[in-house]
């Protein structure tokens, strides 16, 4: 490798020193000038009329600056928050878009719907003033599970939206489907829950909002993925704020994993605050309102069948999928269990037909949205799952049965019956490299070995494959997509050298400052500590879409890529003039230009000095500067694949499981830094497990409260529930169509494990004749079909 | 109600009014300006928010500033040294990425100091147990635990140096 921090080196993240001195800059830590303190006042109810709200008292309390609800909103002619995808029914009408304000307007639909915001000197006295609101709430019947939801005569959420139906979508071929089920030698069948999870990223949802009455400019800070996004929904669909009248700045973000993609009722309401009383206005979240704000994950329930012929070769899948929308449309929403869930189905293998539904619900329940993989680990569970159990109900080994279905890598690019292509994959190679990691060979031993230790030991496979950085746009669009799906990067050159890069791609954590300044550092032949990275600040970085969806380095990347495909352009002009030869000639190094045959070169910081003090310079040709912008959209999805596979033990005496290996050989195509890659895979997979054994957001029924609002009561995964793993990558199938050859990684831990964690639990039990177990599998779930299980064993 | 406080916080000696009600986590952040120390949650769950009172890791997002009255806190801030050398543990959690967002990397490692001048030669398993009351979603431990194996290590023979040097 020629640049110690060029691309392949696991170089060490340059954002880590202000975070582990105490000087990142997370939104919270941030105060204005004459700043304020917002407290939003939640509804306590799940469904309630608003009947009246007296803000007299609260008014009189000290420090208490205004009082503002949806009237005042309405007032103002705001408008709801919107949704970005537009989804159709099956019949083509479209799907219902109920408005979401940001202040509840005559009724509040889940628990924490926001009602009122109280704005005051200090944060004690806005919560103490929030005490004194009276707000003259009729509780209404309520209405928690999707699959309630879409009974007959179930608590309506939206009246203007019959049956609670959102929409009621499919894709895939019914009657070749059919057709093939018909003909199967084997069905298997399977009911399963996706279950509802709160992200939970540590960093508390934050906003600042601020405005400036000598330029009319608002400027919001906020704790988000996209900050460009953003600025065009609040800014054109919610506030009515022209573009060039607001800036959004996401500083350093503690985290997202999906839930800071969307825009928030908290956003708009500083920021339309904020010149209404003429001062800077903050609000950060308590944990507890993140549980009922931060739009929650997964919600499906589902009946998969899966149609084989007598030697296991899968002949089609048919799935039915009822996802809960929560009591509005967040920002994605209705794009997660449609294009990226059904889509997925296909996983690894060549299953020719393939038909879905999906109804979408609305509930009393706060919102759902992307989290982590969203929409692709609940097509991965699904078809993992299924797999898993025609595997036992046919007698073929696990391993095996997936081989044998594989889309094997001579058949790239494939057309999968569900709109997708995959370009590359060798999921075999993934799976041949897994089995002597995980010494598939012993593994008879190791159960034996349990068992004599009094503990039930079992393995499982998660071969899973997903989708990143969505797009093309222009696909997207066609499919329902309101946003472009490209991204943006500048790469400026100063005069002696240095560069800054602006990209539209945001970091949460996911090290861009390391990773994209090794794309420069390699392609330059620059030190790494002369590249700058700057994002997060629509006054900053042009249009971009942000991060989510693995897509940063795949699209972000890619955009930097042409950026500096530019640059490159422009500079070998430069050298041609400098050196006095044809540009044809010019041959480019490591940042090097020079002239072929000849020993004769400049550098790119001799070019960029020319470029910027240009007394020897081709000017008639060329402007001066060396600051180019590009904008790409990429052609296809990307299709990071891999094998995972988990081991547990399980104690029968108190059915808490344990992990006691996972092991993960993924494809993410070209890898720029091993380092971060891993990082990403340990993270993921912490958070696949988590769902697999631990986490659950549960909603009391009858009442829709709550009931896991916090720390207390939604079981985190901590250091001590979890192992240290074995990672490993291979770089033999890099993307075809982006000019790095990467896929993403950001999400393949969460798709993969918790499918793999839930097929070794079932392996473990399969004495007991379990064939499958809902997440989380609790120590008590496990205990209990233990117990049931026992008496009946004892009698054979 | 207004009550003085006088603390060391990280060599200084501060005295400010607090309320009764300022929570040492508020106090650091708001009157001082120490926003490393972070607030991850309210139940005193996530660790986000630990400092060391008097060289004892304490989760301050649950402890009155007029609870520490006299005492001495060190924060992120103060962990480093004068030059700005990292404190072996701050260099190990870089070494082996045992931080992303970021956000719980304060009180992790402030916990993982403590734990390790409790347990100078912890094992795997001393570690993941000892961080039991620290949350980070990024990282899903795996760096962290070897960030504090490595850090550990070098606190040891830090500090086996400065003896040899006595
Ligand atoms: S802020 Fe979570 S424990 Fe203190
Ligand atoms: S690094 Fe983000 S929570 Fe630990």
């Amino acid at each position: 490798m020629a640049n110690p921090s060029g691309i392949g080196a696991s170089v060490r993240r340059r954002e880590d020193k202000r975070f582990l001195t105490g000087s990142g800059t997370y939104t919270d830590d941030i105060n204005r000038p004459g700043q304020t303190f917002a407290c939003m006042v939640r509804s306590p109810h799940a469904h309630a009329a608003i009947r009246g709200i007296d803000t007299a008292a609260a008014l009189a309390m000290p420090g208490v600056v205004a009082i503002y609800t949806g009237a005042d909103m309405a007032a103002d002619n705001v408008n709801g928050l919107p949704c970005g995808w537009l989804i159709h029914n099956k019949d083509g009408s479209p799907m219902k878009e109920p408005p979401h304000f940001p202040l509840a307007r005559d009724r509040a639909r889940h628990v924490g719907d926001t009602v009122a915001v109280v704005i005051a000197e200090t944060r004690e006295q806005a919560k103490d003033a929030a005490e004194a609101l009276v707000i003259d709430y009729e509780e209404r019947p309520a209405v928690a599970s999707a699959v309630k939801a879409l009974e007959p005569g179930a608590a309506l959420v939206h009246d203007d939206v019959p049956g609670n139906l959102c929409y009621d979508w499919h894709l895939g071929d019914k009657a070749a489907t059919d057709a093939a089920f018909a003909q199967a030698a084997h069905v298997t069948t399977l009911d399963l829950v996706n279950n509802r999870l709160v992200p939970n990223a540590m960093e508390p949802r934050a906003a600042i909002g601020e405005y400036d009455r000598a330029t009319g400019e608002h400027t919001l800070y906020t704790t988000s993925q996209n900050p460009h996004v953003i600025r065009l929904l609040m800014g054109a669909f919610v506030l009515g704020i022209p573009e060039h009248k607001l800036r959004v700045v996401a500083p350093d973000v503690g985290g997202g994993f999906g839930s800071k993609i969307f825009h928030y009722a908290e956003e708009a309401i500083v920021t339309w605050a904020a010149k209404k009383v003429g001062r800077p206005i903050k609000w950060t979240a308590e944990r507890s309102e993140s549980f009922l704000t931060d739009a929650h994950g997964r919600d499906h329930v589902s009946r998969a069948e899966l149609a084989l012929d007598k030697d296991g070769n899968f002949l089609a899948l048919r799935v039915h999928t009822v996802a809960n929308m929560g009591a509005y449309l967040s920002t994605f929403a209705s794009s997660i269990p449609t294009y990226l869930y059904a889509t997925l189905l296909a996983g690894q293998y060549k299953t020719p037909a393939i038909y879905a539904e999906v109804k979408a619900a609305f509930t009393h329940t706060t919102p759902v949205d992307a989290y982590r993989g969203a929409g692709r680990p609940e097509a991965c569970f699904l078809i993992e799952r299924i797999v898993d159990k025609a595997a036992i109900e046919l007698g073929i080994d696990k391993a095996e049965l997936r081989r044998r279905n594989f889309v094997p890598k001579e058949a790239m690019p494939y057309q999968t019956p569900v709109a997708l292509q995959y370009d590359t994959g060798d999921f075999a190679k993934n799976l041949e490299m897994a089995l002597p990691v995980v010494d598939y060979a012993g593994l008879a031993q190791r159960k034996t070995d349990a068992k004599a230790r009094g503990k039930l030991r079992g393995i499982g496979f998660a071969t899973y494959i997903e989708a990143c950085g969505i797009a093309p746009s222009n696909i997207a669009g066609a499919l329902g997509a309101r946003a472009g799906l490209y991204e943006s990067a500048e790469v400026r050159f100063h005069p002696t050298g240095s560069v800054t890069v602006f990209t539209g791609s945001h970091s949460h954590g996911q090290g861009h400052e390391t990773t994209f300044a090794q794309l420069v550092a390699d392609r330059f032949g620059l030190p790494i500590e002369n590249i700058e990275i700057v994002h997060g600040d629509t006054n900053k970085v042009p249009f971009g879409m942000g991060t989510y969806g693995s897509r940063s380095l795949a699209v972000g990347g890619s955009a930097l890529v042409k950026a500096m495909d530019k640059v490159e352009r422009k500079a070998k002009k430069i050298a041609a003039h400098l050196m006095e030869a044809a540009e044809a000639d010019i041959e480019v190094k490591d940042g090097k230009f020079s002239v072929a045959g000849t020993d004769k070169a400049v550098t790119i910081g001799e070019i960029a000095l020319a470029a910027y003090v240009p007394h020897n310079y081709p000017l008639e040709e060329l402007e001066p500067g060396l600051d180019e912008q590009a904008f790409y959209d990429p052609k296809n999805f990307t299709y990071p694949n891999g094998c995972h596979v988990c081991e547990v033990e399980i104690d029968p005496e108190t059915g808490v499981t344990e992990v006691v290996a996972f092991t993960a050989v993924d494809d993410f195509g070209r890898v720029i830094n091993p380092l971060i890659v891993e990082g990403q895979v340990h993270g993921g997979i912490v958070q696949g497990i988590g769902q697999a054994l631990l986490e659950n957001c549960v909603y009391d029924d009858e009442t829709g409260q709550l009931v896991t609002g916090s720390y207390m009561d939604y079981c985190m995964p901590r250091a001590d529930d979890v192992p240290s793993f074995t990672v490993q990558y291979h770089e033999d199938q890099p993307c075809t169509h982006n000019p790095l050859g990467v896929k993403g990684c950001g999400e393949a831990g969460t798709i993969g494990a918790s499918a793999a964690v839930i097929n070794a639990v079932v392996d473990a039990l399969a004495e007991y004749g379990v064939t499958h177990i809902d997440m989380p599998a609790t120590p008590q779930k496990i205990w209990q079909i233990v117990r049931q299980a026992t008496p009946a064993m004892a009698a054979e | 109600m207004a009550n003085t406080v006088t603390l060391t916080v990280n060599g200084k000696t501060v005295t400010r009014e607090v309320e009764e009600r300022t929570l040492l986590v508020h106090f650091l952040r708001e009157t001082l300006g120490l926003t490393g120390t972070h607030v991850g949650c309210d139940t005193s769950q996530c660790g986000a928010c630990v400092v060391h009172v008097d060289g004892r890791s304490v989760k301050s997002c649950t402890t009155l500033a007029v609870q520490v009255d006299g005492a001495s806190v060190t924060t992120i801030e103060g962990l480093a040294a004068a030059d700005g050398t990292l404190h072996p543990m701050q260099a190990a959690f870089r070494e082996h990425h045992g931080l992303q967002c970021g956000f719980c990397t304060p009180g992790m490692v402030m916990s993982a100091v403590d734990l390790v001048r409790e347990n100078p030669t912890p094992s795997e398993k001393d570690v993941r147990e000892g961080l039991e009351g620290n949350i980070c979603r990024c990282t899903g431990y795996h760096n962290i635990v070897k960030a504090v194996l490595t850090g550990a290590e070098a606190m040891r023979s830090g500090s086996d140096a400065k003896i040899a040097a006595e």
